[in-house]
């Protein structure tokens, strides 16, 4: 039997693209070789976000955003989905400034938010250390769990016919619509998704992605201390630099009376172990912005890989020169928060119907490594 | 604060611990002794209310404890070279060759050459219907409450389970005074028998059997029994128990229930030890897969005291550097590895025992997780990362075992910090290097 899609990987990206494409009608399979939503989905904070450093970023953010938000009463209550709000913490006036400019741009978009004096933001997040500028609020983003949020997907795809294929690790595939499996089975399908987050660079040869390595750490339960997503502005400087390790100050009050504390970003770490000292400099940032932090007790701490990109934008899209094979992957630190507008754009794509969004920021095709290279002979040399 | 040295740090102060550290110091080496109690002895030689004081950290006031054998405190009192660090934790281990230490006050390192692991190990509690009640606790929880001062006089008790913990649990509960209604050993009577029979080769042993069932002498000992459910609406009030073909009901206060016990592994497995059937893989002198790392104790394999005494030996002298005098003890080690495979074989659990909990028990205590949402999973992974079972405060401790041994999952992936720590302690630098050894 040939499908009308074939989805490699079972993360949230596959998940959404997945039932964006059941729903559809399109028949649909889903391939996992280990364990759906246990990648980069299951190490992320879920923190449901408008980031704004490109008009392409907060398009897709923005959109991703409001569908969660138009699906949120859909979610099971595992899901954990809570519209806590994002608070982003200035801490002088240039920070101020940042925030204001911020607050401009995001109206121009429709998008509302409120400007918080240091004594606003001192009776809203009493936790906080003294001393702060003030703080732009962004009243309706959210947070979510997203290993149960991303299997939620899946099994809303499966109820429309998709069929999730385990223990399915695929050696190569090509653009004649071919996958062949480790077990030696081949499966054919009118087209094939790439959909494997940091693995897609081992199906295409030459993807412009790199794993950049992120920790977390979860506290035991308290009582509630924190109220929103807490993010410093200087995050974004430390999410959009190129090179070198950076923190910053990020934490999430979880449902269950848990603090969840980020941030780091590493390029060229490969090891899935702890950096202790980068781990240090997170928690220290994090104690700067929550001194109260220190005498709670740590539960457990972990590391993730951001399949990123150069310019931070995902890969959603034809491989350049393939008419079968699709790309769906590079999210960086945002695929919980774009992963229903990214099915969405990719389902539109594939059905030829026009995408609510410009798809060309997100074509693989804009990074010139790909019209130099033959990207699915090199696939097939490589591979098959 | 500044950081600790020693020659050879050993981790846990149970019957292995001591008996490595003392290895240690007679041989003129410099050791020093982590514990998380603030008295020495592990589970076996828990100290009393009554043993000294309990926040001492003179050696000798530590080591104040009568449930110790009298001659290894005389000769731990008299060695030099040995530290002692009560009441604290081994959090993390960030760099090979030194342990990131919390106690009550203050976090700081200890650089090691040396490490011998003596953990111990932890009660494998299953779930059954209702084993969550106030009043029902782990056989050996009960016995260790006992000995910290909970008053069980008149009570009446059952104890259910398998292994001869449950009868060392019975004869201190009578001894305080408690009313033991009786044991329920879930072996079978023909398993018992052959467990009985195999101890004639263990002479010590079979004559400790047999002064316990002399001090137990009217408390019904029933094997092929197990515990069915706990009853009670806010405590316990009864047990219902499967005994043969039968099935009855017992009124009572207490229901301890352990099914054995399960090998403390996460340190080794932070240092990046490898494990075989769920404790360490050492080789014939106790050393692990990591250089310069010994296990010992129920650590590497569930075998009892004297298991650990001679492995706790034979890993300080290993340690020491008094290779030969640790290889001349690999006979009477094998001669205990063979009790611990008579023990793994006569109180193998029946599979009864992995039917007993219903959709409605809980299995992992620390997020309200029941077993019937864990049907739908094949593994550890998946589970916990859409039911959160193993993610609460015990971190799987008591529910990874228990998930193993009822739906055959293999538990994987254990996460830093050890033992849930302060975050201001995990703040806390180096402040010297490691000497290089």
């Amino acid at each position: 039997m040939t499908v009308d899609v074939l989805i490699i990987g079972a993360g949230i990206i596959g998940s959404a693209v997945a039932e964006a494409c059941a729903r559809r009608g399109l028949c649909v399979q889903v391939l996992e070789a280990g364990i759906p939503a246990a990648g980069t989905t299951a190490a992320g904070m879920g923190h449901l976000v408008v980031l704004d450093d490109n008009p392409a970023e907060l398009a897709l953010s923005r959109d991703g955003l409001a569908r969660w938000q138009a699906r949120q009463h859909a979610l099971p209550s595992q899901a954990e989905y809570r519209a806590c709000g994002t608070l982003w913490l200035a801490r002088d006036d240039e920070e101020m400034a940042e925030a204001e400019r911020k607050q401009i741009l995001l109206r121009q978009h429709g998008l509302d938010s409120q400007l918080l004096t240091a004594d606003e933001l001192r009776r809203c997040e009493p936790a906080l250390v003294n001393g702060l500028a003030g703080a732009l609020r962004r009243p309706d983003e959210a947070v979510l769990y997203p290993p149960v949020a991303s299997r939620w997907l899946l099994s809303q795809a499966e109820a429309l016919g998709a069929v999730l294929l385990r223990n399915a690790e695929v050696n190569c595939v090509n653009d004649e619509g071919e996958v062949s499996l480790s077990d030696g089975r081949t499966l054919r399908a009118a087209n094939i998704i790439v959909a494997a987050g940091n693995q897609s660079t081992r199906l295409v040869p030459g993807l412009p992605l790199k794993p950049r390595k992120g920790q977390l750490l979860i506290t035991e339960r308290y009582p509630a201390t924190v109220h929103h997503q807490l993010v410093e502005l200087g995050y974004i400087r430390s999410a959009h630099t190129n090179d070198g390790d950076s923190v910053a100050f990020n934490v999430q009050p979880r449902a269950t009376g848990q603090l969840l504390i980020g941030s780091s970003r590493q390029y060229n770490d490969l090891d899935s172990g702890l950096n202790w000292p980068l781990l240090q400099r997170m928690l220290a940032r994090a104690c700067e912005y929550l001194p109260g932090l220190l005498a709670l007790q740590a539960l457990r701490s972990w590391t993730g890989f951001r399949p990123a990109t150069p310019d931070k934008l995902p890969l959603l899209g034809r491989v350049p020169g393939c008419q079968r094979l699709w790309l769906a992957t590079g999210h960086e630190g945002l695929g919980i928060t774009t992963a229903l507008a990214s099915g969405e754009l990719l389902a539109d794509l594939l059905c030829n119907t026009r995408p609510s969004l410009d798809p060309h920021p997100y074509d693989p095709a804009r990074f010139d490594t790909w019209t130099a290279a033959t990207p699915i002979q090199a696939v097939e040399a490589a591979t098959c | 604060m500044s950081d600790l040295h020693t020659e050879i740090a050993i981790v846990g102060a149970g019957p292995a611990g001591l008996a490595a550290a003392l290895a240690v110091c007679e041989h003129g080496r410099a050791a020093c002794l982590i514990d998380d109690n603030p008295k020495p002895g592990g589970q076996i030689w828990r100290a009393g209310l009554t043993a000294g004081s309990r926040s001492a950290t003179n050696r000798e006031a530590w080591l104040t404890n009568p449930a110790i054998p009298a001659e290894l405190t005389a000769r731990l009192a008299r060695v030099e070279g040995l530290r002692v660090l009560p009441a604290a934790r081994v959090v993390a281990t960030q760099n090979a060759g030194s342990l990131l230490l919390e106690d009550a006050s203050q976090a700081r390192y200890l650089h090691y050459q040396k490490l011998i692991v003596a953990s111990g190990a932890r009660e494998l509690l299953l779930p059954f219907p209702g084993w969550t009640l106030p009043g029902v606790t782990g056989a050996g929880g009960l016995q260790a409450l006992v000995k910290q001062g909970l008053d069980v006089s008149g009570k009446r008790i059952v104890l259910a389970g398998s292994g001869p913990l449950l009868l060392a649990s019975a004869a201190t509960l009578r001894a305080a005074g408690a009313q033991v209604l009786l044991i329920a050993e879930q072996a079978a009577s023909r398993q018992l028998a052959g467990f009985v029979w195999s101890l004639r080769h263990w002479p010590a042993k079979l004559a400790q059997a047999a002064r316990l069932r002399w001090a137990l002498r009217g408390v019904p000992y029933r094997a092929g029994s197990h515990v069915l459910a706990a009853l009670g609406k806010e405590r316990l009030q009864s047990v219902r128990l499967q005994q043969g073909q039968h099935v009855r009901e017992l009124a009572c206060d207490w229901l301890g229930v352990g099914f054995g016990l399960v090998p403390n592994t996460e340190l080794l497995q932070a240092l990046g030890c490898a494990l075989q059937d769920g404790s360490a893989k050492v080789d014939a002198l106790l050393q692990c897969s990591q250089p310069n790392v010994f296990a010992v104790g129920e650590a590497c394999g569930i075998g009892g005291v004297d298991k650990a005494l001679l492995e706790g030996r034979m890993a300080g002298l290993a340690a020491a550097g008094q290779v030969e005098a640790a290889q001349a003890l690999i006979p009477a080690r094998a001669h205990q590895l063979r009790f611990a495979a008579q023990l793994a074989h006569h109180f193998s659990l029946d599979p009864a025992i992995r039917q007993l909990a219903d959709a409605q028990t809980l299995v992992c205590r620390c997020e309200d997780v029941r077993h019937g949402d864990l049907l739908a999973y094949n593994n550890w992974r998946e589970a916990k990362l859409q039911t959160r079972c193993g993610m609460g405060a015990c971190q799987g401790r008591i529910c990874g075992a228990a998930c193993a041994t009822l739906y055959g999952w293999p538990v994987t992936g254990s996460r830093p910090p050890i033992q849930p720590t302060r975050l201001g302690s995990l703040l806390q630098l180096e402040t010297t290097e490691a000497p290089s050894s």
